[in-house]
């Protein structure tokens, strides 16, 4: 189906049930009860699931199939905001013309910076694109004031000329962003007893994104130039020796990978119509990098693990506080109960990055196919269990 | 010419801070081959070393003076530091005014001890391992470095004062016949200057003239046959993973009255110092110090309001765009060795 063998589509079938069905899934637990704080199923961390879910895929056609390791991927991301947020401002709030200039304008800029980069492989590559990253954000910040409108960041006005509608709604306030009329920020709320599931325009257009994003990267993978990439990765000096210049491969990588992240820095933008040079610092395309390595680079559905991983946890474990904490070791002794606050506070609330940073640690160091090798690990153990011999064809590979 | 001597000296602290960074980042891609990207957040540690220490040295008792009342009409409450009154009133204010030169003393051993702890720890199962499994690693043990500091020290800088005698500015230029308050410099910024140029020369000459660091450098040039020799050369890679942990330290420590600490000035100047050691060459330890001082007084330089008004926005990317030139024309770096890393 869809030119894809039938394991693909059935991975893909199954990526599609679990968007769609998101609003559901990510939202288990009652409204009221104790436990809703770790509910996901709202449109604003749904959407970011997705775009980052993106995100991480482009970056993993880079790092995960060719072997290169940006550092600087967040600027990609970074201009596409920016590029979608100009055509708010002049054309219309339309999000098509926007996110489809944020991926042009991505990939013109990655293959700008991925001509110069990829002349080095290896750490040397890693720091050229750090430096193009951190350059993007210094000009932004300062030079290009004009453009990105510095440390405020760039946002819709009430007096934005925009040809195709208008500058403010009769109201008197800015149009929202819009597909063909549905509009972005709209949810339509279904209460079904304690639950609450709630459906977002914006976030199944984003879904739709991801979709299309993903059944692309299933594509490369299986096409003879996702071969290609594995194969530099695998060996190329090899490559060059047979008489191959791998250069053109790798820059196509690179500017696919740079427009997955044009395409997610639109989609942000048309989720929320802003664009901040924070977006583009290397800590952003550091955390690209710990959404890919977490799920499982070289991997089809790694990416999208991790990112989704990365931003549950950032939103959801961030909020859990000492009250919270409290509340769950109420069963112990009074010495004991805070000393489990105490030793437990380290890693929730403001101090999830520590979890983060360890977890990050503990899987490079003894997971390195990620939480996707993870599973098949426990998978097989399971199968081990039951009797049955591992069927080693029924588990996807990582690019190695 | 003041204002190019200007530029110069301003030049001189932030790249003394890059050269020693850069220097203990060099002498562990050189020793291990391993690419620290942890190291920033060692010299973050080094500077709250000297916080620590401060806080450490200004505990303090209340004790109720007879003499004296507040406002309200009460005994008044006399806070005194310990170091105070065991050492008598004049001593004590003294030894906590010094804090930060005493921190000197106080993180070598710590930063030897986490170097040490460090290698042993989680760098030894990395040397076979792929140099971006190595970025990834020691990146994750920096957000983690990160985030404990940010735990106990809070996210605000802490404002560590530099010993009163050195706060002032000295007259620099009236010094050498140029016009007064011309060229005036910070007395603080010139004792890091000299301090970072005499670690720097301990390290070189602890590598040049000792046994050890003679088998140090013959270890960089070929480990296998320093092996073969019967020498244990990891041991000795180890200590020198820890003597750039307190290199690293030590310019944290000294930096903390220039630039208030705060648990992110490590990522910070790690990018820099990348920046610094690949320009300089991967592996050349006196490439990483000149391009350390090169791009700081680059750095310096690009941001005069002549250069500025020529070229705008050129001092936030200076430092980039001579790294992307050097790495794209001679990719071994200014003072890299023929053949190490130039892939």
């Amino acid at each position: 189906m869809l030119g894809l063998h039938s394991k693909d589509f059935k991975t893909l079938v199954i990526v599609a049930v679990l968007t769609m069905l998101a609003p559901f899934i990510l939202n288990p637990f009652p409204s009221g009860s104790a436990m809703a704080q770790f509910n996901a199923g709202y449109p604003d961390l749904m959407q970011r699931f997705v775009i980052f879910g993106i995100f991480a895929i482009g970056f993993n056609i880079l790092f995960g199939l060719t072997g290169y390791l940006s550092f600087g991927h967040a600027a990609f991301l970074g201009v596409g905001s920016y590029s979608a947020v100009w055509m708010f401002k002049l054309l219309s709030m339309n999000v098509i013309p926007g996110i489809i200039l944020s991926v042009i304008v991505a990939g013109i800029f990655a293959l700008i910076i991925g001509f110069i980069s990829l002349r080095r492989t290896g750490i040397y590559f890693s720091i050229l694109t750090l430096a193009f990253a951190q350059m993007s954000f210094n000009l932004a910040y300062s030079v290009l004031t004009p453009i990105t409108n510095g440390e405020t960041g760039l946002q819709l006005t009430l007096n934005d000329p925009r040809i195709l509608g208008v500058s403010a709604t009769e109201s008197g306030g800015i149009p929202v962003t819009n597909f063909f009329g549905a509009e972005m920020r709209s949810t339509y709320e279904l209460v079904v007893g304690g639950w609450d599931f709630q459906f977002n325009t914006g976030y199944y257009f984003c879904a739709m994104m991801l979709l299309l994003a993903f059944y692309l990267s299933i594509r490369i993978f299986r096409s003879p130039f996702g071969l290609m990439l594995r194969a530099i990765k695998a060996n190329k000096t090899r490559l060059n020796y047979t008489g191959l210049n791998t250069r053109p491969y790798a820059l196509a990588a690179f500017v696919i990978s740079g427009m997955y992240a044009g395409l997610a820095g639109g989609l942000l933008a048309s989720m929320d119509p802003l664009a901040g040079a924070e977006r583009m610092q290397w800590t952003a395309s550091g955390e690209v990098v710990l959404m890919t390595i977490l799920g499982g680079a070289g991997t089809l559905i790694g990416p999208v693990v991790g990112a989704g991983f990365i931003k549950y946890f950032e939103n959801i474990f961030s909020k859990i506080n000492d009250s919270v904490l409290h509340g769950w070791f109420d069963f112990l002794p009074q010495g004991m109960e805070n000393a489990a606050v105490w030793v437990t506070e380290h890693f929730v609330g403001p101090g999830w990055h520590l979890t983060l940073g360890l977890l990050f640690m503990l899987v490079v160091t003894f997971l390195p196919g990620g939480l996707v090798e993870g599973g098949q690990r426990l998978a097989r153990l399971f199968r081990r269990k039951s009797g049955d011999k591992p069927d080693a064809a029924s588990q996807s590979k990582p690019a190695e | 010419m003041d204002a190019i001597i200007l530029q110069i000296l301003n030049g001189l602290d932030k790249g003394s801070a890059y050269a020693l960074i850069a220097l203990g980042l060099t002498l562990i891609f050189g020793t291990l081959g391993v690419v620290n990207f942890a190291h920033g957040a060692l010299f973050m540690l080094g500077a709250f070393c000297a916080v620590t220490l401060n806080k450490l040295l200004s505990f303090s008792f209340e004790t109720i003076d007879p003499t004296k009342t507040d406002f309200l009409g009460n005994p008044a409450k006399v806070k005194t530091a310990y170091v105070e009154s065991w050492f008598g009133p004049d001593v004590g204010a003294a030894i906590i005014d010094w804090s930060v030169p005493l921190a000197i003393l106080f993180s070598i051993p710590i930063m030897v001890g986490i170097g040490y702890v460090m290698e042993r720890g989680l760098i030894k199962h990395f040397y076979k391992r792929e140099h971006a499994d190595q970025i990834l690693v020691t990146f994750g043990l920096a957000i983690v470095i990160q985030e404990l500091v940010k735990h106990y020290y809070g996210a605000n800088p802490i404002q560590t004062p530099a010993p009163s005698a050195f706060r002032g500015s000295l007259d620099f230029g009236a010094m050498f016949g140029f016009d007064p308050n011309v060229i005036i410099y910070p007395y603080w910024r010139l004792v890091y200057f000299a301090f970072a140029a005499v670690v720097i020369g301990a390290v070189f000459a602890f590598l040049r003239f000792t046994t050890f660091g003679m088998v140090v450098r013959a270890g960089m040039a070929d480990r296998e046959t320093v092996g073969l020799l019967g020498i244990n050369i990891d041991k000795r890679f180890t200590i020198m993973f820890g003597i750039a942990a307190a290199v690293a330290g030590l310019a944290g420590v000294m930096y903390a009255p220039i630039n208030s600490p705060n648990y992110h000035m490590g990522m910070d100047f790690l990018v820099l110092s990348f920046v610094v050691v690949v320009v300089g060459g991967m592996g050349s330890l006196p490439g990483a110090v000149a391009a350390g001082f090169l791009l700081g007084i680059l750095e310096s330089f690009a941001s005069m309001n002549e250069v500025k008004s020529l070229l705008p926005g050129i001092d936030q990317i200076i430092i980039y765009l001579v790294a992307i030139i050097i790495l794209l024309t001679r990719p071994r770096g200014l003072l890299g060795r023929k053949g190490v890393m130039e892939e």
